[in-house]
Parts: structure tokens; sequence; C-alpha cells
């Protein structure tokens, strides 16, 4: 029973960061980018969050809606301002002004928002499963949380192999050149990608602080890294690797701090990460790249 | 011919490198003979020559090489705990100069290990994978040094993972490491001349490397890691050799910077630093040693250029860090820089204009370069 | 052109170092702290009230007269250390920092070397004040703060089998930690197994709680700040964990985290020398002038400090007699005597009658609090 207990509060870790994850590999499938101020812009959607629900009181779907909204203009204005010029540019010198951008919404939100913590109250209203007689408790965020990631997992795969700009995208991530060629416009599909990304981001800010109430202008900044991690981990790129890959990293990161050591629990993640990329080195479900001569 | 001219422009370029670097020392031997030093640039010396070495050894990997490290930082922090560790505990029985020239040895070699340690298997994977990978065998050092306790008494040497309390140290005991205090009380050592020389070894060590056997076939491995193999090169070998005396030139970076401070924490050696050193070779332009050597200079003292702005600091660091990026590598604007060098170029004197064609010309290599990158990234 | 420009840019930034300072009429003091990064309310807390303290120090119009430039450290030792060399070259003559312990360790070092006074408002490891004897703490010594603890909980039956919960990346927590289990240990106290986090994954801590929960625990000792704590409170409640909790110093500020359900904290008990609910009128009044600088912020213990370390300085500069033409290093010798005299005393938010001994550390009295209908109450 301790045992599940400690699985289930790995998952609930977990599917925070599978949550994070998909915007992560949602953008590095399409744009082959590394977005390292996701995290930032996850942060952004938990201030708007904070103020429209915790703070004004608005209804908490339309406070998502509103955080939603604002994190897609934000991830679009980036997408244009501080990626776009540099578009056919090696992709190191967009992580480098990624890891910029991330610097500034960090820094922003600080003079905006001043360094002090605020503590976020969940926007879940619903109360949670005692199971076994209250000796297994799940609670209603790990609820909403898991169901939320399956139902984006599934629209993001329905929306990229069903519809016609998901085959654009598949096209612009396939061969960026060809699909130029083919009349699709690959500005405007990456920009797609990015408003999709941050609505994510969004949401997984809300959800993310539903679970784990601090919120700081540095607080989207380790679980980025994490889920950044989680992406790899899955094979990134494949949207139910970012799944899978979340949910594990949670699972291991609690059950090393549970049974091996808390202090050490941080070097054992990232161990276990190391050996099954050594294993698998396009991560558990990631596809063989085949290079080209 | 162009071969020809190609080599003359290289020698010229190493030339240039290591000018620079002795025009920087007596630069500032002269503001310091004259009086002018101040407590802030002297202090900003060392840390300057660190992070130069870092930029310069990371270039190995990112530029030569073409991998993404993003744990370069790591080998920095391996370096300076044994490096130090030593210092402190034999060393300070030693002379200071053959302790300090120990320690640099030490920490050479940790550093060197440890590279050896991360890069035999990580080496297979490429790409992203890499560079995760790095990333987190720099967080595993991190937080096992974060946690490390090491004591001593009369009983002989105790170490923890956990806490001081595990140790069980006898009360005359003496804390050698503080898990998140690191090591305090270090005899600080920081002498300018020292860093400079460590970064003209550093030099000479990658010119000498690039213009080897091994360092074309590390290039070609970078430009074609299939038609390199077909050739029957040892990649493992060459993607070692690059990897691990990138990490030995970080472990001497990481003792010359411990010995800076008092106390030597593990961490300041986090990603961030790893991201930091990896901009100023980004931003320098990969494979551009003396440009990354300029983007060293230029982020380590920017921050403190900032303080004028108090709370706005970081903020406007970020702005500039955006807009230097974009200056220097979106194609736009790099069209647009080659327009009005061009029309300088009409109306500015002699001497000036064979620098800038060294330049420009540079640059042509830079994009040819970048644009086959791009046509690789399509694929 | 791009390497001329960046050569041009350097060399520009280069000479901007290269100035002097100036001389002025009143007393330089420099702050240091994390304005910005993770740990920016800590340092932004302390810069506040050494701008409020400075303030009614020369509106007083006395002789003594301050000037303060408070300096970004991002809690770095590097950047410290930096922040330390440009108030030098601004003509610092007193330091009132560093906020955080690992910079103070650097930067003490430094003031050390030039025999620049020192007083620390927060930095409280025991290495801080080792490094040298011009160096002092207005808060206490970590270690302190471990024993009192351990006696506390030990001599009023607190708890029988005693959690820790603390942050293994932190020289703070870490420094609390080691004297706690030395002492409870000493005092037969039945202490569980320390869980410990660090700042990277401290995003999710209810496992730790859970293991307290599953070890028994009727107690959670918490020697960390308050942010985390405040996770901590809400996941314990979660868990409908009926547990008591033990703070140190960190653990004030829990009331006023903006949106945290203050019924979750109630029973908390703190060890403190502040806590901005007194009603005394010092506190009142500083409280007062604090909330109206940052447009309602409620002054934490990091403030609290801050303010003191500038009175202090104020009335130890009266009693020695400081000049603003004296130099930094007659300024400090000066100053080392009349904080180890027997004579001096400081009446500060964070305690009555405070004393100084040559070690550096500060004397005063903790106050035990409990949390009760969202106030602190004397606990006794």
């Amino acid at each position: 029973m301790q045992f599940l207990t400690y699985l289930v509060r790995g998952i609930s870790l977990g599917s925070v960061y599978a949550l994070i994850a998909l915007g992560y590999t949602m953008v590095y499938g399409i744009a082959r980018m590394l977005n390292f101020a996701h995290g930032d812009v996850i942060m952004v959607g938990g201030y708007v969050v904070f103020f429209a629900f915790c703070k004004s009181g608005i209804n908490p779907l339309l406070s998502i809606l509103i955080a939603m909204a604002a994190c897609t203009l934000l991830g679009m204005t980036i997408e244009k301002v501080a990626y776009k010029p540099l578009r056919g540019t090696p992709s190191l010198a967009v992580l480098i002004t990624a890891i910029g951008v991330s610097y500034f919404l960090q820094n922003g939100a600080m003079l905006l928002w001043k360094s002090d913590p605020k503590s976020f109250s969940s926007i879940v209203g619903i109360s949670g499963l005692n199971l076994f007689d209250g000796r297994l408790q799940i609670s209603a965020e790990t609820i909403v949380t898991i169901i939320t990631c399956i139902v984006i997992m599934i629209v993001l795969m329905w929306f990229v192999k069903k519809t016609k700009p998901g085959h654009a995208m598949q096209a612009v991530s396939e061969d960026r050149g060809a699909a130029q060629l083919m009349g699709i416009n690959v500005n405007g599909i990456i920009s797609l990608t990015f408003a999709i990304g941050s609505a994510l981001a969004a949401i997984a800010g809300a959800l993310l602080l539903s679970s784990y109430p601090t919120l700081m202008p540095t607080t989207g900044a380790m679980p980025g890294i994490k889920a950044f991690t989680a992406a790899v981990f899955g094979g990134i790129g494949s949207i139910p690797g970012a799944f899978l890959g979340g949910i594990l990293l949670g699972v291991i990161e609690n059950l090393s701090k549970a049974y091996i050591s808390t202090q050490l629990s941080d070097a054992i993640v990232f161990l276990v990460l190391i050996i099954i990329l050594l294993v698998k080195p396009t991560g558990l479900l990631g596809k063989k790249a085949t290079v080209k001569v | 011919m162009a071969k020809n001219k190609k080599m003359k422009k290289t020698t010229r370029s190493n030339l240039l490198m290591f000018g620079f670097v002795i025009i920087f020392w007596a630069v500032i031997q002269l503001i310091s003979l004259t009086g002018h030093m101040t407590s802030k640039l002297n202090g900003l010396l060392i840390p300057v020559c660190a992070y130069m070495i870092m930029a310069i050894s990371l270039n190995l990997v990112v530029g030569f090489l073409g991998e993404l490290s993003l744990g370069h930082a790591a080998f920095m922090s391996a370096g300076a705990f044994v490096g130090i560790f030593f210092y402190t505990t034999v060393g300070a029985a030693l002379p200071k100069a053959a302790a300090v020239l120990i320690s640099f040895i030490m920490g050479g070699a940790a550093a060197g290990l440890f590279g050896l340690i991360v890069g035999v298997p990580v080496l297979r994977l490429s790409g992203d994978y890499l560079a995760i990978v790095t990333l987190a065998s720099g967080e595993i050092l991190k937080n096992v040094l974060s946690a490390l306790y090491v004591g001593k008494d009369s009983a002989g040497i105790h170490v923890s993972l956990k806490d001081q309390f595990s140790l069980g140290l006898a009360p005359d005991g003496k804390m050698l490491v503080k898990g998140a205090m690191g090591i305090p009380g270090i005899q600080k050592f920081s002498n300018f001349t020292v860093g400079i020389v460590l970064i003209l070894i550093t030099l000479a060590y990658i010119v000498n490397l690039k213009n080897s056997r091994a360092g074309r076939a590390i290039t070609a491995i970078r430009d074609d890691e299939i038609a390199a193999r077909a050739t029957g090169l040892n990649l493992t070998h060459y993607k070692l050799t690059a990897f691990v005396s990138a990490a030995v030139f970080a472990g001497f970076a990481g003792v010359l910077y411990a010995l800076n401070y008092s106390s030597l924490v593990a961490d300041k050696f986090d990603y961030n630093l790893s991201i930091n050193v990896l901009v100023m070779v980004v931003l320098g332009g990969m494979g551009n040693i003396f440009g990354g050597m300029i983007a060293a200079i230029l982020l380590t003292i920017l921050p403190e250029m900032l303080r004028g702005f108090s709370q706005y600091r970081m903020f406007i660091y970020s702005i500039v860090l955006i807009v230097m990026m974009l200056f220097n590598q979106a194609p736009v604007l790099v069209a647009w820089r080659q327009r009005l060098v061009a029309r300088i170029r009409g109306s500015k004197n002699a001497p000036e204009e064979t620098v800038e064609t060294a330049d420009s010309s540079y640059f042509e290599e830079i994009r040819e370069k970048n644009s086959d990158d791009s046509a690789k990234e399509g694929k | 052109m791009k390497k001329a420009l960046s050569l041009v840019l350097t060399a520009a930034l280069a000479a901007s170092f290269v100035m002097s300072a100036s001389a002025a009429e009143v007393i330089k003091i420099g702050g240091i702290g994390p304005v910005t990064g993770p740990a920016g309310i800590y340092g932004s807390s302390v810069k506040n009230a050494m701008e409020i303290a400075v303030d009614e120090v020369n509106a007083m119009g006395g002789d003594i007269q301050f000037e303060l430039q408070f300096e970004d450290d991002t809690h770095d030792a590097e950047v410290s250390v930096n922040a330390y060399n440009t108030l030098k070259d601004w003509g610092m003559q007193i330091l009132g920092g560093t906020v955080t312990t690992n910079p103070c360790i650097a930067v003490g070092s430094e003031a050390v070397a030039d025999n620049m006074f020192l007083l620390t408002p927060s930095a409280s490891s025991q290495d801080v004040i080792d490094t040298g004897d011009n160096i002092f703490q207005v808060c206490f010594t970590d270690p302190n703060q471990g024993l009192a603890s351990a006696d506390y909980i030990s001599s009023q039956n607190l708890g029988t089998k005693i959690g820790v919960i603390y942050n293994s990346g932190d020289a703070y927590s870490t420094g609390i930690l080691n004297t706690f289990l030395a002492k409870a240990d000493e005092l037969g106290l039945d202490v569980l197994e320390p869980q410990a986090f660090t700042d990277d994954n401290s995003t999710d801590l209810t496992t730790q709680v859970q293991a307290c929960k599953d070890g028994g625990a009727d107690l959670i000792f918490l020697p960390i700040y308050y942010t985390p704590a405040s996770q901590i409170l809400k996941a314990a409640s979660d868990m409908d964990y009926e547990v008591k909790f033990f703070g140190v110093d960190g653990m004030d500020g829990i009331l006023d985290v903006e949106g945290f359900d203050t019924s979750l904290a109630e029973g908390v008990m703190l060890l403190t020398p502040f806590v901005a609910t007194a009603t005394d009128d010092a506190t009142v009044a500083f409280v007062e002038a604090y909330k109206e600088k940052t447009d309602g912020q409620i002054p934490n213990q990091f403030a609290a400090d801050g303010y003191d370390v500038v009175m202090a300085l104020y009335k130890a500069c009266t009693e020695a007699g400081i000049t603003a033409d004296m130099s930094a290093s007659d300024v400090c010798d000066a100053l080392k005597e009349v904080f180890t005299s027997d004579s001096f005393s400081v009446d500060g938010l964070t305690g009555s009658g405070m004393t100084w001994d040559a070690s550096g550390a500060v004397s005063k009295a903790p106050h035990g609090m409990v949390i009760e209908n969202g106030e602190y109450q004397p606990m006794d």
C-alpha cells in the first residue's frame, strides 16, 4: 500500500511533467528547435491564472481560456521577434536566443510581479478519491491532470495525422524546403505550432500550480528542464513518447526519494535517464533517424 | 593557389589571437602600474581568464567536433573540487607554488578522467540526445558533490553522502568538505599572469590540434560523419580526443577560478553556467576561437557594467543577449551589415581595409558553413 | 567589421572601469544581496529595509549621516565579490551585508584582507564569522538555532517521534540540521531519518511528508524558509496528516504569502526573534514604513535584520565617533572595539539588548511563537 501511495504521487508529478513535455515535443517536432523558454511561458500562464482566478475570482475555465489567449499571443510574439529572423541559421543560434528569451521572461516577471512567492489555490473544485478505506488517496488535481494530458495527447495526434494543417506540419517537419515548394506556408505553420505549444503551456501552468502551489518568477525553470528531459526520455518529437517519458520521470523521481535517498534523488533520476538513452539512443518511442547521404 | 592563401590567413588569424591575449595582458599591467586599476576590474580578471579558457575549450567540442554539450561546467567543477581538495589538505603543507602547480595538474587530470567516463558511453549518441546526457552528467555531479561530507579525525577519514551528523566525527575532527557549503577556508591564490599563461597554453594546444591530423579528422567528422567513417577514420578515438582535452582545460579553468575565492560550492557549476559558456561560444561564432574569447570577456563584464540599472540589470542583459544574437546571426541583419561594410570600405583608409577584408572573408566561410548546416538540417 | 566593433565595445567597457571615487561628507555604507534570481525576495527585503533605516537616520539630522548603495549578487559568490569591488570603488566605508551565506563567506575573506567592517543581516553560518574578527552577524548563528530548537522541543515535550525535512542544497538549512541532530541525539529525542530536498526537486515535496507520516512522526522540524514550508503544510493537510510543525526564523513570512491559506499554518510553532504583528512602537512604525515603501508588502525576518544592521551601525558609529573622512580600515578598527565592548548593546526589531562577543556572533533571545487564528502568539 505504501508503494502504491508513492507510485500514485509519482504519477501525479509525472503527469505534470508530461503535460509540459507535450508542448516541448510539439515545437521540437515541427520547428526543430529546443524552446528553452517554454518553462517560462508556463510561469506567465500561471501568473495570468493566478490573477484571474485566485485574485479576481473569475470562473476557473474562463481563467484558463484567458491564460491560453495570453500565452498564445506571447508565444507567437516571441516566435516572430526572436526566432523567425534566425530561420535558416544553425539550430544552436536559435537555442541561445531561446535562452535569452527565458532570461527575459523571468526577469520581466520579477519586475512586474515582484520576487515574493505567491501561493496558488487549486483550480480543481472537486474532491479526490479515497480508496481502500482512505489508505490510498488520489487527489482530484492528479486525476484532472492525467485526463487532460491524455485528451490533449489524443487531440494532438488526431490533429497532426488527420487535419490539413496537421499534414502541413508533418511536411514541414520532414523537409522544410520541399514543403515550401509544395506551396505550404512554412512560416505560418511554424507560427501555428508555437501558438499551440504556448496554449498548452497555459494549461500546464494552471495544473502544475494546482498540484504544487508555489508561484515565483522562476517557477517554470526547473519543471521546464525536467520536462525537456522527459521529452528526450520518451523520444523527442514523439507525442506519446512525451507522455510516457513524463510519467516515468515523475515515478522514478518519487520512488528514488522514497526508497533510496532523498539527498541523491536528482542524481538517480539523471543516471537512469543516461542508462536508458545508452540502451535506446533515440529515447523510448523515438523514431530512428536515418541520415541520408 | 586558393589553398596557399587560406594557409596564410590561418597563420595570421592565429598570430592575431596570441597577440590579442598578450596585448590584453600588457594593457592590464599598464593600467595596474600606472595606478589606474580599480578593485572591480582587478576582481574580474581571474573570472574572465577562467571563462575565456572555458569558451576556448568548449569550442573544441561544439565548434570543431560539432556536438552540443550542455555539461561543460561539470568538468570545471570536477577540476575545481579535486584541485582544491588537494590544495587545502595536502597542499597546505607544501610551498605555495608547488601546491598550486600540483593542484592544477590534479584538477586537469580529474576533469579529464571525468570527461573520459562521460565521453566513452556518451559519444555514441548524437545531437540533442548527447546534449541531454551531458546536461544530466553535470547535474549528477552537482547533486553528489552537494551531498558529500568529508571529515578527518584521529580515526581517519570519514565520508558520508547524507549529512554531517552521520559522519560520526570525533569532536577534535576537522571538516574537509561540507556538503552544500562545499570547501570553505581556501587560502586565495589569484594571479592574473598565471591565468594568461593558461589561456596561451590552451590556445597553443588547440591551434596545434586543429592543424594536426587529428584536428582535420575531427572537423571531417563534424562536416560529414558518414563520409568520415567511410574513409576508415577511428571515429570514437578522435571524438574522445576532442571531448577529453576540452574537459582537461575546463578542469584547469575550474582550479584557476576556485583559487580566486575563499570558498567553493558545487551549486555554482550548474547547467546555467554550462549554458552561459555555450552562449559565449555561439555568440563568438562556432569554431571561431577568437570570437569566443571576445564573447567570454564581453559576457562576463556586461552584467557588471549594467549595475547602474539596479533591479533592471538582468532584464537589460537578457535583451542585449537576444539583440546580439540576432545582430550576429540573423540572415537579414547579416546582409544589411555586409552592405554597410561595403559602403564603409569605399570611404575608409587602407590599413583599416585589410583588417576588414580579413574579417568579412571569414564571415563568408562561416556563412558557407551555416548554409551547409541548414541544408543538412532539412534531412 | 563585427570583430572591430566587438573590440571597440570591449575597450569602451573596460575603460569605464578605470575611474576614481570622490570624497563626501556622509558615511558610505554598502549592501550586497540577491535582488534578482530565485533568492531575489531575501535581498530585496533587506534592501528596502536598509533604505528605510538610512532615511530615518538621516532624518534625525545628527552628525552621523549615511549614504547607502545596495548591489545585486544573484546569490552567487563570484557576483557577490564583484559587487563588493564595485562598492569599494564607490568608496564604501562599512559593509552591511551580504544577505546569503555562501556569497558572504567569499566576500568575508575579501573584507578581512581589506580590514573592512562587515555586519551581515542574515548570513547565519558559523563559517561566516569564523572568516575573521571584523565580521559580525545580526541574525542567530545556525548552530545556535539548531541547539535552541532541540532544547525547546525536548524541554516542552513537543513530540515523541520527530520528522525532519530540510534543504540539502542550502547552507542555512544544513547548518541548522547538523547541530539539531547532534543535540537531539544528546537529549535522547527520537528523530526519524531526515528527509531532504534540493532547489532542483522542490516542486514536489509530498513524498518527504509521506515518509514522515509513514514513520509515525507527530512533530516535523522544518529548518527551512517559508516558501517550501508553505508547500509542506499544504501537502500534510491534503493527505489528512495531523501533525505539529516546528520552524526556525526562516519560517517567518509564511502568513504573508499572497494567496496562502493561513488556516493551514494553524498551530505551527517557530523560534524567531521578529514578528511583523508585534505591537511595540518600533515594529509598528517599521511595518508601516515598509508597507508604504513597497505597496503593502509585509516585512519578513530579512527586512527586520536589515533594518537592525543600519541601526546597530548608527549606534556604533555614534559611540565610536566615526566621521565621513575616516578610511575604511580606521572605521573598522573603531567599530570592532565598540561592538565587542561590554557596554555596547542595541535595542532592535529582532531583539532588545543585543550584544556581540569577539567571535562576531550576536546574543539575543529567540521567542517561541505559535500561530493561532492567523496571528503569532507567544508560546510559553
